[in-house]
C-alpha cells in the first residue's frame, strides 16, 4: 500500500475516477425529483420512486459515520488485497458526503484506537495490488483529513 | 378465516454432519415432526418448503413418499424458513387445507456466507468491502457510539448462548464459555470477536400444522399461531452490504415486522414471555431487543448485567443458545426458533425449561439484504 511508479489501472470502470492531483472522485446520481443522492449510480431512487436521475460527482470529504477493521484476510479472488504473511488489518467504515449520501469505503487506519465516529476524513487513493501486467490496482479509501501519510497513499503515477 | 395450530415438530440435530446431506436432515425432520403426533406423510395435505444452499426442497418426497401432494419449494434468504411456515399458515387460514407441513434444511460450507461485488469487475469483493461480518461490527459500532453500550455487553450475550446451547442436546456448540474467553478470543471485526459470532452450519426442522378447531385431534398440547408476519427495509434503512446508505434513517425492517405482527396477535411486548431473537452475532440480540419493542435503546446494558434475559429472567432470550450455539443452516434457522417455543409452551424443554410458565413466545430473524420474519405463539 505504499507509493509506486508502476502504471495504474482502476480497480473497475464507471465508478469512479482520479482527479489531477490523482484524488478519487466517486461517481454518484441525484433524483432528478426528490434530490436523493445514490452512490454507485442508478436511475431508479428507492426514496421516492421516480425513475431519472442526474450523474454528478460525489464530494471527496466527509466525516466519519462507523467504522470497523476488517482483521482477517478477505477470501482472495474476489479480493485483489494481499493475502497470508503479507494480510494487514484495514479499516472499514460508512463515511458521511454533507447532504449527499453515506458511502462504505476503505479506510486508510487500521487501529480501533485511532478511528473515531465524528472525525473528518478525505479521500484517496490506494493500490490494492498489481494485476498480470504489472499496473498497480488503484481503488479509493478515506484518511483522517490531514494526516501526513496521506500524500504517500495517494500513489503518484508519473 | 380459520386459526392454525402447529400440532408437530421435528428437528434434525444442528452442527456439521459429514457425509449427511442437507435434503436428507430434512427428511429426518420431517419423520419427526410426524411421530411427535403421530401421523403419516400420507396425511400431509401439502407441503411448503425451502433451503438456501442445499437443493429444491420437493425432491424430498421421493424419499418421504409420492403421496402425490402439492408441494411449494420457497427461497427467502434468511426469512426461507419462516416463510415456508407463513406460507402454511395462510395455505390453512384461506380454507384451502386442513392440514399440512413447513420444512427447512440447509448445509453450508465453512465461509459459506462471502458475497459477490454488485456489478461490472467485481470492485466490491476485490476492495475487501464483501463481507457480511464487517456490517454487523460497523452496526454494533455506531450503536455502542449511540447508546452507551459496551464490549462486556457483547460478551454476556455470547456467554449465555453457549450456557444455553450446553442444555440443548440439538445445539451444535454446547461447551460453555466465560465472558473473558469470549473478549480474548480472536478479533474478526471490531468489536467482535470469533465467538461472538455465529457460523454457518447444517440442520433441518419441520412442523405440521392445522386448523386450529381440529388441533386436538392429533395433539394434547396444540400451540397456536397468533401472527407470522414478514417485512423488507425501507428506504434509510442501514442494512448489510451496501456499498451507500442514505443519510435519512429508518428504524429497519425488525421493528416494521415486529409492529405489524404484535397489531395481528392483538398483543403487546408486555405479553410476551420468552423470545428467541436473531443473534447472528452478539451484537444483534442486543439491538433487536430494542428493535423488537422489549426495551428502549441502552436499557439492554443494565437488562444483561442483571441477567433479565437469562433462562430464569424477566424475559429469557435465546433459550436454546440462539444462532451463536445452533450456528446457522439459512433454511432451518428460523424455525428452529419457532421449534424451541412450541417446546417451551408445552413445558418440554427440560434443563433449560423457562421457569415463568409461558404463555406466549415470540420468534425474530433477520437478514440480507433487509428483511425480518416475527411469529408470535400462545397456548
Amino acid at each position: 500500500m505504499t507509493a509506486s511508479t508502476a502504471n495504474q489501472t482502476l480497480v473497475a470502470d464507471g465508478v469512479f475516477r482520479l482527479d489531477d492531483d490523482g484524488r478519487p472522485i466517486l461517481f454518484g446520481s441525484r433524483c432528478n425529483n426528490c434530490g436523493n443522492h445514490m452512490y454507485p449510480r442508478q436511475s431508479g431512487c428507492p426514496k421516492c420512486m421516480f425513475d431519472g436521475a442526474e450523474d454528478i460527482e460525489l464530494a471527496q470529504t466527509g466525516t466519519l459515520w462507523t467504522w470497523t477493521v476488517q482483521a482477517f484476510p478477505p477470501k482472495a479472488p474476489p479480493y485483489l488485497g494481499p493475502v497470508g504473511a503479507d494480510f494487514e488489518p484495514y479499516g472499514v467504515g460508512y463515511v458521511e458526503l454533507d447532504n449527499q449520501v453515506r458511502v462504505e469505503t476503505r479506510l486508510t487506519v487500521g487501529t480501533p484506537e485511532e478511528l473515531e465516529i465524528g472525525m473528518e476524513m478525505e479521500i484517496v487513493a490506494q493500490v490494492l495490488g498489481t494485476d498480470d501486467d504489472g499496473n498497480d490496482i488503484v481503488t479509493y479509501a478515506f484518511a483522517p483529513t490531514g494526516d501526513s501519510s496521506n500524500n504517500q497513499e495517494n500513489g503518484d503515477a508519473s | 378465516m380459520n386459526d392454525v395450530a402447529i400440532v408437530g415438530i421435528g428437528m434434525h440435530e444442528f452442527g456439521r454432519h459429514d457425509g449427511v446431506s442437507g435434503k436428507r436432515m430434512g427428511v429426518v425432520a420431517v419423520r419427526r415432526a410426524l411421530a411427535d403426533c403421530g401421523l403419516d406423510w400420507s396425511d400431509m395435505q401439502f407441503a411448503v418448503g425451502g433451503s438456501m444452499d442445499a437443493g429444491a426442497a420437493d425432491t424430498m418426497v421421493s424419499e418421504v413418499g409420492l403421496t402425490g401432494l402439492p408441494f411449494t419449494n420457497v427461497v427467502n434468504g434468511c426469512a426461507t424458513g419462516g416463510t415456508a411456515l407463513s406460507q402454511s399458515v395462510n395455505t390453512i387460514k384461506s380454507g384451502a387445507a386442513d392440514l399440512g407441513i413447513a420444512i427447512g434444511f440447509d448445509k453450508h460450507e465453512k465461509g459459506a456466507f462471502r458475497i459477490k461485488g454488485p456489478r461490472g469487475k467485481d470492485w466490491y469483493g476485490g476492495s475487501g468491502l464483501a463481507l457480511t461480518t464487517q456490517f454487523f461490527g460497523m452496526k454494533i459500532t455506531r450503536y455502542m457510539h449511540d447508546h452507551g453500550i459496551t464490549q462486556d455487553a457483547l460478551a454476556r450475550v455470547s456467554a449465555k448462548a453457549f450456557r444455553n446451547g450446553a442444555m440443548n442436546p440439538m445445539a451444535w456448540r454446547r461447551k460453555p464459555m466465560t465472558e473473558e474467553q469470549v473478549l480474548e478470543s480472536m478479533m474478526l471485526s471490531w468489536p467482535l470477536t470469533q465467538y461472538m459470532f455465529c457460523s454457518p452450519g447444517e440442520g433441518g426442522v419441520a412442523m405440521i400444522v392445522c386448523r386450529a378447531d381440529k388441533a386436538k385431534e392429533y395433539t394434547d398440547t396444540p400451540i397456536y399461531i397468533k401472527a407470522a408476519a414478514m417485512r423488507t427495509r425501507q428506504f434509510g434503512s442501514f442494512e448489510v452490504l451496501a456499498p451507500s446508505t442514505a443519510i435519512d434513517r429508518d428504524p429497519g425492517p425488525t421493528t416494521d415486522a415486529s409492529k405489524a405482527a404484535f397489531e395481528m396477535a392483538g398483543l403487546g411486548p408486555q405479553d410476551v414471555d420468552i423470545a428467541q431473537l436473531q443473534d447472528t452475532e452478539s451484537g444483534a440480540e442486543i439491538m433487536h431487543m430494542a428493535e423488537n419493542g422489549f426495551c428502549e435503546h441502552g436499557e439492554q446494558e443494565d437488562m444483561l448485567a442483571r441477567g433479565d434475559t437469562e433462562i430464569n429472567g424477566r424475559l429469557p432470550v435465546n433459550t436454546d443458545g440462539g444462532c451463536l450455539a445452533n450456528g446457522e443452516p439459512i433454511g432451518a434457522s428460523g424455525l428452529r426458533q419457532v421449534y424451541e417455543n412450541v417446546l417451551q409452551l408445552r413445558g418440554q424443554a427440560g434443563e433449560r425449561q423457562v421457569p415463568n410458565d409461558p404463555k406466549v413466545a415470540y420468534t425474530h430473524v433477520y437478514g440480507a439484504p433487509g428483511i425480518s420474519g416475527v411469529t408470535i405463539l400462545s397456548r
